[in-house]
């Protein structure tokens, strides 16, 4: 019997592969956005709108990914933007070397602006680094203003927290300026964008700070 | 299901190390889980036990899963505190500018060969 010590952590190849895919990103001029919530947060809806205000600046991908189905890629598509369902087979996240691949799936080198629609879930997916150039959380009013206090880890690793639905905001007890203080404290870099997809409040902000990073 | 996506990761891992070692069977791997890792040891062993039969080199092998113990340090008073216990707030000056030294590493420390 032999033993071989290899103390090595399980992300550090993912993290590996992630710095590379950064890379190769800048290298070809598109900008990944990694949208990371729960399922039904309005996340498939938000990117409808971002496309709809955006198409005309911007040549847009998104990345679907999903235990199965792909009900969300064909609403995609129907709206002009570059789509691909991913399915990662069971897995509660999408790693950086499922991404290339669907990067390289849907020919993203024409692409300025993709987004990859990760695993609705808000655990799993804030552990592995996408590869993407910025992390946005989405947290929709129904949802409640104390997830913060049940999910700190992907709070404080997003670069933006897009809180949707505020249009129902009168039918739930959602503390909006509760919520913010909340976020800031588990990551006081963080920007955080209060919208409706549905009526278009909010949006300007939100569009415009992914312009500012692209 | 965040386990069964680690243990993928794992094998792969171990197969990566195993073609490099000239390595065929694998009888144990052991690795260090951090107390807030996420991960949870229960669950962890039972998806290995089912991953581990599609995969030839780990089918005979037993995971061994050593605990390191979450430290969190406070920046204001200086000192050390279990964080499983007392999470965010310093138990000594009740602060909140405290951070996690420890305790979210999920680490494959060592393997056994025949």
């Amino acid at each position: 019997m032999r033993i071989i010590e290899l103390n090595e952590s399980i992300t550090d190849s993912n993290d590996k592969d992630a710095e590379a895919l950064r890379s190769l990103l800048k290298a070809q001029g598109t900008f990944l956005i990694n949208i990371m919530s729960s399922p039904g947060s309005g996340k498939t809806t938000l990117l409808e709108r971002l496309i709809t205000d955006l198409k005309e600046k911007h040549k847009i991908g998104v990345m679907e990914a999903d235990i199965a189905s792909d009900v969300d890629a064909l609403r995609i598509e129907k709206l002009g933007a570059a789509a691909i369902q991913a399915h990662t087979d069971g897995m509660c996240h999408m790693d950086a070397g499922m991404t290339q691949r669907a990067l390289m799936a849907m020919d993203s080198k024409d692409l300025d602006l993709v987004f990859l629609e990760n695993v609705g879930n808000l655990i799993c997916p804030a552990e592995f680094d996408t590869g993407a150039n910025a992390n946005v959380m989405i947290l929709s009013v129904p949802e409640g203003d104390d997830k913060p206090l049940k999910y700190p880890l992907m709070f404080e690793k997003s670069d933006a927290l897009v809180i949707t639905k505020t249009d129902t905001m009168s039918y739930f007890d959602f503390d909006l300026e509760k919520c913010k203080e909340r976020v800031l404290r588990l990551n006081p870099h963080i920007s955080i964008f209060p919208v409706s997809a549905l009526t278009g409040e909010g949006m300007d902000a939100l569009e415009e700070w992914i312009e500012k990073h692209m | 299901m965040h386990e069964l996506g680690v243990v993928f990761k794992v094998i792969d891992n171990l197969k990566e190390v195993a073609a490099e070692n000239g390595i065929e069977k694998i009888d144990k791997v052991k690795i260090g889980l951090g107390e807030v890792s996420t991960v949870i040891p229960e669950y962890l062993q039972d998806c290995f036990k089912w991953a581990k039969r599609k995969s030839p080199l780990v089918e005979d092998c037993d995971l061994e899963i050593e605990t390191i113990p979450a430290v969190s340090y406070c920046e204001d008073c200086g000192k050390e505190y279990p964080t499983v216990e007392f999470a965010k707030i310093c138990p000594s000056c009740h602060s909140e500018h405290t951070y996690l030294l420890r305790g979210n590493e999920f680490v494959i420390k060592e393997i056994e060969v025949p």
